[in-house]
């Protein structure tokens, strides 16, 4: 409707369009370009001797390519039991994080009880906190508990709802109808089978999202692991890179081969889960309105 | 509801008719959100209070801590390098947050322009924000590597003179922020791109009939109605600049010359290298008043330029 109402398509009017979104698909391609050279920049020089990689002015095409790296970078470090833990990690932290977010955000979203609108907001708040002032607290808490330098610091908290993914999940739920809980209730269902066979199916893009993202925090997080793992058999992916980086200086061939194999497992789960990636990132969005 | 039902009454938790209704969703209700609220109490409070309780003492982690009354805030105000770590992280917060807002709105308005497949370039656009912090680290570490670097490549190419970068206390931080757009405009480039696409087109069509340019259009529809998404992106922002420690600790070591000391990772060498735990958690009581101010500061000001249409609609 909207579009009748533009301005005349006179041959100028064509020419300055056609030049206009030339101009745009250039601009997009270098900024295309400017997010890809970091990566072709890691790949080349994984591939490198290391003789190559001290080169001034340095070479992009490997020569002779040295395939060899990768095998050398991964063993150089337990980089195998590294991802077999950040995997058991992760997949327990996601887990954790979806089952008691969802049971939560459910909580907020379907019932009314005293104080409710108050903890919401006080759940928006812990948003705010970034969990980086309390590291202090927590260690001396799992020290006490005799955690430190087990998984269970990283993996327990998510099993109590994440501020995120019950924000997230509440607002997915609020656009589920009402009718169809009135109509379970009719039929006898209590509230936890409304919840489990009613609102978690409907809410399958909405728990994907927060799958995802915790996949990915947990994936990227560094300081947690890094505060309660201690040794090198608990360590995660990062720690261990971290690691892998003090015992050499400068063998930049095997840092960027272990960087590139790091980089691998969250884009394969991005490109596998790219949908839930941008609807979670578009409902975030919506929270600034 | 409408049925009331006359029972005689024996105390029975469970047995339909002991509670109301309301008062039968209240305790679901609060069945359902009671993992949070224990969560919150074991993983929130609790450390809130042990952290202040803390900030009064002094203590290595071996024996007991020793209560010392206002010390350590009193050390604080003396403490150069607590001083500059902040320095360093809000002026660090000051360049990364437009720079980041400019860089995210100006390539979501270009996805918006009618192009042909949008879905493939906010995929590649998103790429570098799946990335593990500390590969993305050493991958930068090595661009700006002076000697062999790429960019230095790049440069000597043009016939310019080599940068040192990570290692030139002036450049420190700018190179980190480069580092940082690249890994996160992607991310705020969604949200925005959702922002524009639920401007109303009417808008714009009322706006062409008017004769507007295409600049007075984004200052005066788009960027008004953006508004609440570039708050959002501004609060959290700022406080993802408190978070910051994987770049510190893989890449600068805080330096050169303190240049880098970000909060987080000098409250990490406080605490977990030098053990300071009680002077450490006063430095964190700061720090949390501190953004708590600049949040209030922020929120206020949100009331200046930030635009809600509904306010509008419900004011008239």
């Amino acid at each position: 409707m909207a579009t009748s109402v533009g301005r005349r398509k006179t041959p100028n009017y064509q020419l300055r369009r056609t030049l206009s979104h030339t101009a745009i698909y250039l601009v997009l391609v270098l900024g295309a370009i400017l997010v890809f050279v970091p990566f072709a920049w890691t790949i080349s020089t994984s591939l490198k001797t290391e003789a190559q990689t001290l080169k001034s002015p340095p070479e992009w095409i490997p020569n002779p390519v040295q395939w060899q790296n990768y095998p050398d970078a991964l063993t150089a470090r337990p980089f195998g039991r590294y991802y077999k833990n950040t995997f058991i990690i992760t997949i327990l932290s996601v887990i954790g994080q979806v089952l008691s977010s969802a049971v939560v955000a459910y909580g907020f979203a379907r019932f009314r009880f005293p104080g409710r609108n108050l903890l919401f907001i006080i759940v928006l708040t812990t948003l705010m906190i970034p969990f980086q002032m309390l590291i202090i607290p927590r260690f001396i808490l799992f020290k006490e508990l005799g955690w430190l330098d087990t998984f269970l610091p990283l993996i327990v908290p998510n099993f109590f709802g994440g501020a995120f993914s019950i924000f997230l999940l509440r607002q997915y739920f609020m656009t589920v109808p009402l009718e169809l809980d009135e109509a379970a209730k009719i039929d006898g269902a209590n509230a936890f089978q409304r919840f489990w066979s009613i609102m978690l199916p409907l809410a399958r893009p909405a728990l994907g999202a927060v799958a995802v993202f915790e996949f990915m925090s947990t994936w990227q997080d560094f300081l947690g692991p890094l505060i309660y793992l201690s040794s090198d058999r608990n360590y995660t992916v990062s720690v261990g890179l971290a690691a892998f980086r003090n015992d050499y200086f400068t063998a930049w061939h095997l840092f960027m081969a272990a960087a590139a194999v790091a980089m691998l497992v969250p884009l394969v789960v991005f490109f596998i889960a790219q949908k839930y990636f941008i609807s979670g990132v578009t409902l975030t969005g919506a929270g600034g309105k | 509801m409408s049925e009331t039902v006359y029972r005689k009454k024996r105390f029975n938790l469970f047995r339909p008719g002991t509670w109301s209704a309301s008062q039968a969703e209240a305790v679901s209700g609060y069945l359902f959100i009671s993992p949070w609220i224990i969560g919150f109490i074991i993983f929130v409070v609790g450390p809130m209070i042990g952290l202040a309780w803390l900030s009064f003492h002094r203590w290595d982690l071996i024996g007991d801590p020793r209560f010392v009354g206002w010390r350590n805030y009193e050390r604080l105000f003396s403490d150069k390098l607590f001083r500059k770590s902040l320095e360093v992280t809000i002026l660090y917060g000051l360049g990364r947050v437009p720079l980041g807002v400019i860089v995210a709105l100006a390539t979501a308005i270009l996805l918006n322009q009618k192009i042909k497949f949008v879905g493939f370039w906010r995929v590649i656009y998103y790429l570098p924000v799946v990335l593990p912090p500390v590969a993305v680290s050493l991958v930068w570490t090595w661009i700006y590597n002076p000697r062999y670097g790429v960019l230095n490549g790049f440069l000597n190419g043009l016939g310019l003179p080599s940068v040192s970068w990570l290692d030139d206390p002036n450049l420190v931080l700018p190179s980190l922020m480069i580092m940082a757009v690249w890994g996160a405009a992607g991310r705020n480039m969604i949200i925005y791109l959702a922002g524009l696409q639920g401007i109303s087109k009417d808008l714009y069509a009322a706006a062409d009939i008017d004769g507007a340019t295409p600049w007075t259009r984004f200052w005066r529809i788009t960027l008004p109605l953006l508004t609440p998404v570039i708050f959002f992106n501004v609060v959290t922002g700022m406080i993802d600049t408190f978070k910051l420690f994987t770049q510190a600790y893989v890449m600068t070591e805080g330096g050169p010359q303190n240049q880098s000391l970000f909060f987080t990772y000098y409250l990490w060498r406080t605490a977990f290298q030098e053990y300071r735990m009680g002077y450490a958690s006063a430095m964190t009581m700061v720090v949390m008043v501190i953004i708590i101010i600049l949040t209030l500061i922020v929120f206020r000001s949100s009331k200046a330029w930030v635009f809600y249409e509904a306010e509008v609609k419900d004011g008239k």
